[in-house]
């Protein structure tokens, strides 16, 4: 008896999960139908196979330039990040000091906060200084929500590790600097790479902070959004959607992939992590 | 041994500092700024840099800001109610229920967050439309005679589309504080004679608190400052106290009175923050 009744709950909750699934999938399954559409209009029925969106997207300038840019952005914002990260990370899990948990939750505290807050902290800033919108007050917009992320992934990654491996490093006459390139990088390096693709892929993706902090030269999204406002623009946006839905995808399987292998060096359960995925 | 404790907290301020000089530099110093910002007046080119209280007086006063922001608050708080609500039972089947493959479900109840969010949002607009998926596909059906116009440019609108957006965000929380929960307290319970209901409102529940209150801040506080959705799907109805930022940073060009929104309304949140906090707590607490 009990056991039915178990069994049936099972199927009322897989049913429903499977019913969230299809709900949280429905808007990302349409974009690769849209984007092989041969049609200008967005909606069903659909009419016909084809590339020329794709082929469109091949010959549009301003794109190429809007690619460059965020890739440039995400590049400088994913090594940066992951810097401020890799130590901040470090003291989080592996020392104890002076009012750690207030300062751990202030550089935490971008996560929470509405981005439209934290990019018109910064637009105030920079104007009362002076300086002009560039793609670098971009890159500074995306390192401070950054790095809690890549604060998250090496948390983990450092407090893992065995510190005794860097005594006996340094017992057996290794510098800091040889201790660090030799015992301690190798041991947290899927981590490091692991939060190189996260913030790289947040970077890739930030609408709001580069909508207030772009200058002349726009980032990807921001491209984007300027061509929503143009109906027979939509299916190339859709077939750039679909690329960029596919990078995100690889990279975050990768960086997945690379968590594993880290928790896999520290014998650590890869299934009970925390991370991001 | 206090001279070894000593160095490690050397050694730890040194290793966070260039972290935390960021952080200051690049948001404590700006909020500051903006909080300072929205004391002064815009006149015309110039800002007048006499402390006044005029801006926060136009906010609180003028019945354009109250009705923002009252709906803001509304829509966020139904939003966030919405989501939880839906995400919990996921989170507790992936909990309790799924034994293998764990790992595989939280990967993809991840990835459509990572699709980007201007083109969800957009897409939720292609599904929700006149001539949208979901009207075709009702209509295809039978069940309806003509297309629903109550789904698009309205406050459910952006209430659908951000449970969806938030998603992970309400899961992930949750699923944790499941795992957290000594199995052996459920088995208690009903050795003790609670069935399954009162084993779940009585147990589980109060130790699944702690990841309901962080999904509920987590989904809380950023939908109050998302402006792109109410933009995108919410018509006139959907506008949220976001876009009057947005608005007064660009094209109103007043952006005191910009700043003194934004310090309101992220007053107004960190009120309801804390109250949720408190309000998660004294639940949570009473089985300890």
């Amino acid at each position: 008896m009990r056991a039915l009744r178990k069994l049936t709950t099972i199927n009322w909750l897989m049913i429903y999960a499977v019913a969230y699934m299809i709900f949280l999938y429905a808007p990302v399954i349409l974009l690769p139908m849209f984007a092989f559409n041969d049609a200008t209009i967005i909606a069903f029925p659909l009419s016909g196979f084809t590339t020329k969106w794709f082929s469109a997207l091949w010959n549009t300038d301003a794109l190429h330039g809007a690619v460059a840019n965020s890739a440039l952005v995400a590049l400088i914002t994913a090594v940066i990040s992951t810097l401020l990260g890799a130590s901040a990370a470090r003291a989080a899990a592996q020392y104890n000091f002076p009012l750690k948990r207030g300062i751990i939750g202030f550089i935490m505290l971008p996560l929470v906060l509405p981005e439209i807050i934290v990019a018109v902290a910064l637009l105030v800033m920079l104007m009362q200084l002076g300086l002009s919108l560039s793609l670098w007050t971009v890159v500074a917009g995306h390192v401070l929500i950054c790095t809690p992320f890549s604060i998250a992934i090496l948390s983990s990654a450092f407090a893992g590790m065995d510190r005794s491996l860097e005594e006996a490093s340094f017992d057996l006459g290794e510098n800091r600097w040889g201790t660090f390139r030799r015992i301690t990088l190798p041991l947290i390096m899927p981590g490091v790479i692991s939060s190189l693709l996260i913030t790289f892929t947040i970077s890739l993706d930030e609408f709001i902070i580069a909508f207030f902090l772009t200058g002349t030269d726009v980032t990807l999204p921001v491209y984007i959004w300027s061509q929503l406002r143009f109906p027979t623009k939509l299916p190339s946006v859709m077939a750039l959607g679909t690329i960029l839905l596919t990078v995100s995808v690889v990279m975050l399987i990768l960086a997945e992939w690379f968590r594993r292998r880290a928790a896999r060096r520290q014998g650590l359960d890869a299934q009970a992590g925390g991370g991001i995925i | 041994m206090t001279q070894g404790l000593s160095r490690e907290r050397k050694q730890g301020l040194s290793l966070i500092s260039p972290t935390l000089f960021y952080a200051l530099l690049m948001l404590a110093a700006p909020l500051l700024m903006v909080v300072t910002f929205s004391f002064w007046t815009q006149n015309y080119l110039d800002i007048d840099r006499t402390l006044t209280l005029a801006n926060y007086h136009e906010a609180w006063t003028q019945p354009i800001y109250l009705t923002l922001m009252w709906r803001s608050l509304k829509i966020s708080v139904i939003v966030t109610v919405v989501t939880v609500l839906l995400a919990f039972p996921v989170a507790y089947y992936l909990s309790f229920y799924v034994t293998q493959r764990k790992a595989l479900w939280l990967f993809l109840i991840t990835v459509p967050f990572w699709t980007s969010y201007l083109l969800r949002v957009f897409l939720w607009k292609v599904i929700l439309g006149y001539n949208g998926v979901l009207n075709s596909f009702l209509l295809k059906l039978g069940l309806i005679d003509e297309p629903l116009t109550v789904i698009l440019y309205n406050a459910n609108a952006v209430v659908l589309t951000l449970a969806h957006a938030w998603a992970p965000f309400a899961i992930l929380p949750i699923f944790v504080a499941l795992e957290k929960i000594d199995r052996s307290l459920l088995e208690a319970a009903e050795d003790l004679g609670d069935g399954p209901l009162r084993r779940f409102f009585r147990v589980t529940l109060p130790l699944a608190m702690p990841g309901v209150v962080a999904a509920t801040l987590i989904v809380l506080i950023p939908t109050v400052g998302d402006f792109i959705t109410p933009k995108l799907v919410g018509g006139t109805d959907g506008l949220m106290i976001a876009n009057m930022i947005q608005i007064q940073f660009g094209k109103a060009n007043n952006a005191p009175l910009g700043a003194a929104l934004a310090v309101s309304s992220m007053l107004v949140v960190a009120l309801i923050s804390v109250m949720i906090y408190l309000a998660g707590k004294r639940f949570g607490g009473k089985v300890q």
